[in-house]
């Protein structure tokens, strides 16, 4: 009953334009952003740090930046862990070389070069779209990480061909390596995301995001009505390999802290984070959170009830997760291909007409 | 024969500008099929100017030529007294010539008024990086452009939809919302592909008053295809006709009317 738009005039552009018109939304992000930032750095702990809300942070990212790919600008991509190992190896670079540079720098500069990356990677873009262009992109994933296992320079020679996190701080507050304390590198996750979620906002309710959607909707027409799709495309893979790439360099620097390529950023990272955005909902910045979520909260459920409640087998736990999350994919592509953030708006449509059914 | 920068006078008083845009002995071929056959006309500043002919006599071809989605393989097309190099469809978008289209392309994953809004692309001039910032210049781009989207909006009377799905809508709707994407771009030269196909009566008497409006208010020069000769005859101030490929007529749609040629055309010779 409270949740609805009556009475909520809009008499500017600008405030039809925002990002949250309704009052009662606006309220709730404030809201959620003040928990975020003002209550949960407090009661914090590595057990809830490293199993759920940096994870979440981090995919949430990826997530975002796949979803301006393949759910805004309708470009299907599988290389998102060979541009999360871009982003992850070029932090390891920089923060090797610039040992006094702040970690913030080397993050955004990861994303950067990750960027120039995606671009290179999304020229076929250009001419093949659909089936094709996912197995194009699966080629860079597959060739990325080769070229980060073969080529010594990337791992800084090490012995084992592994890359560790060396520490590094921001302002002085240690993020990475293993004294980082978890508030730290929750704060510094957090900061990272919501600012990635502005921008995506941003882009997607102006005209670079309607430049995007025209393309994924009916690229022909689009052309027609003076979409450069070389421009649309291309920037399209620009800011996701962006995001992406920013996902990467946290998920080794400020997440794990040492990577061994083919095992973090393998083809298996590429599927997890389309599933998220399949789940969580093709085309929405929230639907990006709400996969990432997801994603990351169920194995954790299904471990707390399978293996500590009801004493399974851990084996049989895990394969459960796999079965599961195979099947939502299934039913979501038949019965809701839009995702949670689907459900989520169709709930809020009935919710503001209830207790009436029309 | 009228010259090129000399206009005339319609039956209804309204003045007819020079050429805009001339196509000068166009051949279109795909493979062995001659699709268009050496077909020269012109299009004058303000007028409304419609291309028949039965089914297969390239009409929709020659549409797509002036778009800049076909290149002939022989002839010239000329706007604003120029000739136009080959060019990318998005280009010639740019140049100031809008379309819509037979089967309606639509973005349906957008609202009506996202879509009406991409029409506008040619207005926006911030980069993506104060896009990315959105205060400022992004926003107050946004919101110039919103002020002539509602204008539009306005005009065609779809005020009611502007929030809705484009999927959502019913085809006549459909309709109108591409003439609004094509008239946000502000057209020199607004193309339209059967406007009034798959429509009932009601649906066709609004749609010609649109069009009248349009070419009225806006002054905007429009060449349409269209199959319903009486909706031809009414709206428009001169007519090709097109059969094989071929310009068979060329004139005042009395003209037309009592040419031979297109009689032939469309009721067929005997061949006694």
């Amino acid at each position: 009953m409270f949740y609805r738009e009556a009475g909520d005039f809009k008499t500017s552009y600008v405030d039809d334009n925002q990002t949250f018109p309704i009052k009662f939304d606006r309220y709730r992000y404030y809201v959620v952003l003040a928990v975020a930032f003002g209550i949960i750095p407090f009661l914090i702990n590595d057990y809830w740090a490293n199993a759920l809300l940096l994870p979440f942070l981090i995919y949430a990212i990826a997530a975002i930046g796949l979803n301006i790919l393949v759910g805004y600008c309708g470009q299907v991509s599988l290389g998102t862990g060979g541009f999360m190992a871009v982003g992850a190896y070029a932090c390891y670079k920089l923060m090797t070389a610039f040992p006094d540079v702040s970690m913030f720098i080397h993050v955004i500069l990861a994303g950067g070069i990750t960027a120039i990356v995606g671009v290179l990677f999304g020229l076929p873009s250009l001419r093949i779209k659909g089936f094709y262009l996912a197995v194009a992109t699966l080629a860079a994933q597959f060739f990325l990480v080769w070229l980060f296992n073969r080529v010594p320079w990337f791992y800084n020679y090490s012995a084992s061909g592994q890359i560790n996190a060396p520490e590094r701080d921001v302002f002085g507050i240690i993020i990475t390596g293993p004294n980082a304390p978890a508030w730290a590198t929750y704060l510094f996750c957090l900061i990272f995301l919501t600012i990635c979620a502005i921008i995506a906002r941003n882009l997607t309710r102006g005209t670079t995001g309607r430049t995007w959607m025209a393309i994924r909707d009916m690229d022909i027409a689009a052309e027609i009505i003076g979409v450069n799709p070389l421009k649309a495309k291309l920037t399209a893979f620009a800011v996701s390999s962006f995001f992406v790439g920013i996902a990467g360099a946290l998920f080794f620097a400020v997440y794990l802290g040492a990577v061994e390529v083919g095992e973090v950023f393998g083809i298996q990272k590429s599927f997890l984070v389309l599933f998220m955005i399949i789940i969580g909902g093709l085309g929405s910045i929230f639907g990006s959170f709400a996969g990432a979520a997801f994603l990351v909260l169920l194995p954790v459920v299904l471990k707390v009830t399978g293996v500590d409640l009801l004493g399974w087998p851990t084996d049989i736990v895990a394969h459960l997760q796999l079965v599961i999350v195979g099947a939502l994919i299934i039913t979501f592509l038949i019965l809701e291909p839009h995702g949670l953030a689907q459900l989520w708006r169709v709930a809020k449509e009935k919710l503001r007409l209830w207790p009436f059914p029309h | 024969m009228l010259d090129s920068t000399e206009g005339y006078v319609t039956e209804d008083g309204r003045k007819i500008g020079g050429v805009v845009m001339e196509m000068k002995n166009i051949t279109l071929r795909f493979g062995g099929v001659v699709a268009i056959k050496d077909i020269s006309f012109d299009i004058r500043e303000g007028e409304i100017r419609a291309i028949i002919g039965p089914n297969g006599a390239g009409k929709s071809s020659m549409l797509n030529v002036i778009s800049g989605f076909y290149v002939p393989q022989e002839g010239e097309v000329w706007f604003h007294g120029s000739k136009r190099p080959p060019m990318r469809p998005f280009e010639v978008a740019q140049q100031g010539i809008a379309r819509t289209f037979q089967n309606i392309a639509l973005f349906e994953g957008m609202s009506v008024l996202d879509n009406v809004m991409t029409g506008r692309l040619n207005f926006m001039r911030t980069n993506m990086f104060q896009q990315a910032w959105w205060k400022g210049k992004a926003e107050a781009e946004e919101v110039a452009n919103r002020e002539a989207v509602e204008k539009i909006i306005d005009f065609l009377e779809i005020q009611h939809i502007r929030k809705t799905p484009v999927s959502r809508l019913p085809y006549g709707l459909k309709k109108r919302v591409e003439l609004a994407r094509a008239l946000a771009a502000e057209p020199k030269l607004l193309l339209l592909d059967e406007p009034m196909a798959g429509m009932n009566v009601e649906e066709k008497e609004d749609m010609s008053r649109f069009i009248l409006d349009v070419n009225d208010e806006f002054g905007t020069t429009i060449a349409l295809i269209e199959h319903d000769m009486g909706v031809v005859m009414d709206l428009s101030d001169r007519v090709v006709v097109m059969d094989y490929g071929k310009k068979i007529g060329d004139g005042t749609p009395d003209e037309v009317r009592s040419n031979q040629d297109v009689i032939d055309a469309y009721l067929g010779v005997s061949h006694d």
